[in-house]
């Protein structure tokens, strides 16, 4: 019994993980069409705030949910009317760019910082124990995170203005712009909130993962493989393709190790995508957020 | 563009190669001949990409894969047979099959360009993370152990006929070259047949290929999987340019150098490419020597800078420019013709009125 | 003395989400016919062309061309019934010259040295000798509409479809495109979506009127011009 909750809970945990490092992509993939290649190394930038802030006396609970989202959302936003936006329409050219921005930062960050990096935080929470098993306390303070972080985005979508309006344009460029509503801006806030998700997943995780200029890369190969899987329906799309691809790779890390895990889960994937090339929501749920 | 001009600058170009095979020994150091052979396979690598993208237009981020994927069966097949004209046979069916079955699951599947360039980029990384963790004695395929992040060491490539001496690392040089020249002209010869022609209509408009009756998928399949061969082939030279194959060829910075290469050498042309890699591999290598400036942090400009004002590449924007300078002297020269004829014309009148 | 059927739709839908683009039609088409299919914006002509040439998958129904079940087959596995396709917008090779374009179309069927003749036999007819080693993507829009059609012809088909194939020309263009197309149609059987009345008269051939996704009434163009539920349709919704 133990067991199985012990085991439940890490496969939730899995989950959870997928959801908070593809959710700043999939916001910026469904509402803008732009696959942002330099995802990794906004969680990346976002692991590096919350490190050089704590180093600095900072609270730690102050730089993981304010001050990590507050940096990267600026540079996202300065990103996006720096490059991104001589970019739209043209969907290669931008995935060119991006990634030409991805090598760009692990270059400055290493410049700055060196290629490694001495101090690691540890998560501020213990453990817990479950009978005979014991769990980390701060894995389910991340799972708690990930659920609120989704309703909140659901919230922004379903009631704010913003959300409405980026509902608009996702729609339809002319519509928006038909309403009289700057397609513009909210190009701009949108790639500063999904930069905003991502630099908040990128510190959370900071003090499970450590950080190094090169991190983004362990990242993006499940957050690209989470978001295509979903589709491009940001919030059902990403939840089912974590739950589905994070239930897997428990499952199969548990029965026989993380590696075959891994492997079922890049397979499973592939499959997907070959029966459904536009996603899960490309197929169910149309027309959910 | 006629092809007959294209031919004439291909026929060039392989005499160039040739001479510079033949050259090289005896006007470099034998510490460069070494070195450029890892700068030739890394060119196997752009041609291939260059033949898939720039003619194919499949839109591919994970070329390494199917380099890294011949490197390592070239290697294991290697250890295990205790000689190299069957690994090499291997390794290049292995490269080729890899990329077959995965263009069967992104062709067949109808999957968009975009996703394509996400889909072949994960794998190449997932390949990357599951190497990594083959360092415990149970990962082993025969008599290889695959070694984790410090990889394998390759066996150096022999005489395919007694007394099968192996090559010399200065020979690998000879080996890598005449594959780069072999792959060129087979590549160039390609794109000139029926199939090649096809292959970038496909590029230029999918649907309207399809209306005319050319069935899209196989052809990408098909242009695909021989990319995969030539990269598999390059991965042969690499790893016996380096002397082991790690999981790093695997790697995002190596997924992207490809890319750039392609990018910086011009889409549409085969030497674009090879040259771009060249250029490439020797500015990393003087910028890792200086010590100063971040390799990450140039790449990342140059990708950007030329996405954003040199989007064609370098090759396909000087020949246009060329092209354009020849124009413009050929009507020059046509005015002046039509001139003087026009001021013989006009002394003739005035003659014929003076009369 | 009533020739063979040679496409056939049964009770065809298209339905995309509750919108019924094409609802239940049932069509027929003999040999060496030249049928035109009208009707105002969103009437489902354009749906309904896309399902024949496999561009989309019917929600139900069956294509039949000649012996064989269409229905949700590929574009290439529906040309390779000898059948031409010219597409409204027009889909062509831009970045390689007008002859590389006709020569790809005719080279799919033929061998080299047939495909080489019949590549400059079509440049011949659709006139485009002067322009033949011009990129198609610097040409003007009327000049890429011939490209398209001599694509069509250089497969030599037994059955033409064409969307739209006087869309955006000019008067002189669209005259000399109705000769072309009565031309083609002494070799070939034709079906031309188009809703221009003054080229369907250039080309007098009966007229299939489609309307909220059926069939409204099929006959010669002037008894359907004269009927007065097709002048409700088009002028009571066209130009209201």
């Amino acid at each position: 019994m133990d067991l199985a909750i012990a085991l439940a809970l890490q496969i939730v945990y899995g989950i959870a993980n997928l959801v908070l490092i593809s959710l700043g992509l999939a916001i910026i993939f469904g509402m803008m069409r732009v696959i942002n290649l330099a995802h990794g190394e906004f969680l990346m930038l976002g692991g590096y705030t919350v490190v050089i802030s704590t180093n600095h006396g900072v609270n730690i609970w102050f730089a993981m949910l304010v001050l990590a989202p507050l940096v990267v959302g600026l540079i996202g936003v300065l990103v996006e009317r720096l490059l991104i936006q001589y970019l739209y329409g043209r969907m290669v050219d931008t995935l060119l760019a991006t990634w030409g921005l991805s090598l760009l930062f692990v270059g400055l960050v290493t410049t700055i910082f060196g290629a490694q990096t001495e101090t690691t935080i540890s998560p501020p929470l213990g453990a817990i124990s479950i009978g005979d098993y014991s769990s980390s306390a701060y894995e389910l303070f991340l799972i708690g995170v990930t659920v609120a972080l989704l309703l909140l985005v659901w919230a922004v979508m379903k009631w704010t203005r913003l959300g409405l309006v980026a509902r608009a344009t996702m729609q339809s460029d002319d519509m928006a712009s038909a309403l009289g509503v700057s397609t513009r801006n909210v190009y701009m806030i949108t790639f500063g909130l999904g930069a905003a998700i991502s630099g908040l997943a990128g510190g959370l995780l900071a003090p499970v993962t450590g950080v190094l200029p090169s991190i983004g890369a362990t990242y993006i190969a499940k957050a690209f493989i989470t978001v295509i899987s979903g589709g491009a329906s940001i919030l059902a799309g990403t939840s089912a393709a974590s739950i589905l691809l994070g239930g897997i790779n428990g499952i199969m890390s548990f029965l026989t190790g993380p590696t075959l895990g891994e492997v079922a889960l890049l397979a499973a994937a592939i499959v997907l995508i070959r029966l459904m090339p536009t996603g899960i929501t490309g197929r169910f749920f149309r027309k959910s957020l | 563009m006629n092809w007959s001009r294209e031919n004439r600058w291909r026929a060039v170009i392989v005499a160039a190669g040739v001479l510079f095979t033949l050259a090289a020994p005896s006007m470099l150091e034998l510490f460069t001949i070494i070195n450029l052979s890892t700068a030739i396979a890394l060119a196997i690598l752009a041609l291939s990409l260059g033949l898939i993208w720039g003619y194919g237009g499949i839109l591919c981020f994970g070329q390494t894969a199917f380099f890294g994927i011949g490197a390592y069966a070239y290697t294991i097949a290697a250890v295990n047979f205790g000689g190299s004209s069957w690994a090499i046979l291997l390794a290049i069916l292995a490269a080729a099959a890899f990329a077959a079955v995965l263009g069967y699951f992104m062709f067949y599947g109808r999957v968009s360009d975009v996703y394509m360039a996400v889909i072949t980029l994960t794998v190449t990384l997932i390949l990357y993370s599951l190497l990594r963790r083959t360092s415990g004695p149970e990962y082993k395929i025969g008599n290889a152990l695959l070694g984790g992040f410090n990889g394998v060491n390759s066996p150096p490539l022999n005489l395919p006929w007694p007394p099968y001496t192996p090559l010399y690392p200065e020979h690998v040089f000879y080996v890598g070259m005449a594959v780069l020249i072999i792959g060129y002209v087979l590549c160039a010869w390609l794109v000139q047949t029926h199939f090649g022609r096809v292959a970038v209509a496909i590029r230029e408009n999918e649907l309207r290929a399809e209306l005319i009756g050319y069935d899209t998928r196989l052809y990408k399949l098909v242009l695909f999987t021989i990319g995969g061969a030539v990269a598999g082939a390059g991965g042969i030279i690499f790893c016996n340019g380096v002397g082991r194959i790690t999981p790093d060829v695997f790697n995002l910075y190596n997924s992207a150098l490809a890319i750039i290469w392609v990018i910086v050498g011009g889409r549409g042309t085969l030497v674009g490419p090879v040259l771009g890699s060249f250029a490439l591999f020797y500015l990393t290598t003087w910028l890792g020597t200086q010590g100063t400036v971040n390799n990450n942090l140039v790449l990342g400009l140059i990708l950007i800078v030329f996405v954003l004002a040199v989007p064609k590449g370098i090759l396909p924007t000087f020949i246009s420019w060329w092209d354009k300078a020849r124009q413009r002297r050929s009507m020059q020269r046509r005015e002046l013709k039509v001139r003087r004829r026009r001021g013989r014309a006009s002394l003739l009148e005035e003659a014929a009125d003076e009369k | 003395m009533k020739s063979e059927v040679v496409v056939e739709t049964r009770n065809l839908s298209m339905y995309f989400g509750g919108v019924k683009a094409v609802d239940r039609v049932n069509f027929n088409l003999r040999e060496n016919e030249l049928r035109c299919l009208i009707g105002p914006n969103g009437a489902g002509k354009s749906t309904f062309f896309k399902c024949l040439t496999g561009q989309l998958v019917p929600t139900s129904g069956d294509v039949i061309i000649r012996d064989f079940n269409g229905t949700g087959r590929l574009p290439h596995q529906i040309a390779r019934l000898g059948v031409g396709i010219k597409t409204q917008v027009p889909n062509v090779f831009d970045g390689l010259s007008v002859h590389e374009n006709i020569w790809l179309a005719a080279r799919r069927w033929h061998g080299a040295p047939r495909a080489r003749t019949l590549t400059g036999e079509t440049i011949e007819r659709l006139k485009l000798g002067d322009i033949r080693n011009e990129p198609v993507g610097r040409l003007a829009h009327g000049q890429r509409q011939w490209v398209e059609l001599g694509m069509v012809v250089a497969a030599e088909p037994w059955l033409v479809l064409l969307d739209e194939p006087a869309a955006g020309m000019t008067h002189e263009e669209t005259e000399r495109t109705a000769e072309l197309i009565r031309e083609i149609n002494q070799q070939a059987t034709m079906i031309v979506v188009e809703h221009d009345m003054q080229f369907i008269r250039m080309i007098s051939s009966k007229v299939t009127v489609f309307h909220e996704g059926r069939i409204l009434i099929e006959d010669t163009m002037d008894v359907v011009s004269a009927d007065p539920r097709v002048r409700e349709v088009y002028l009571g919704h066209g130009n209201a």
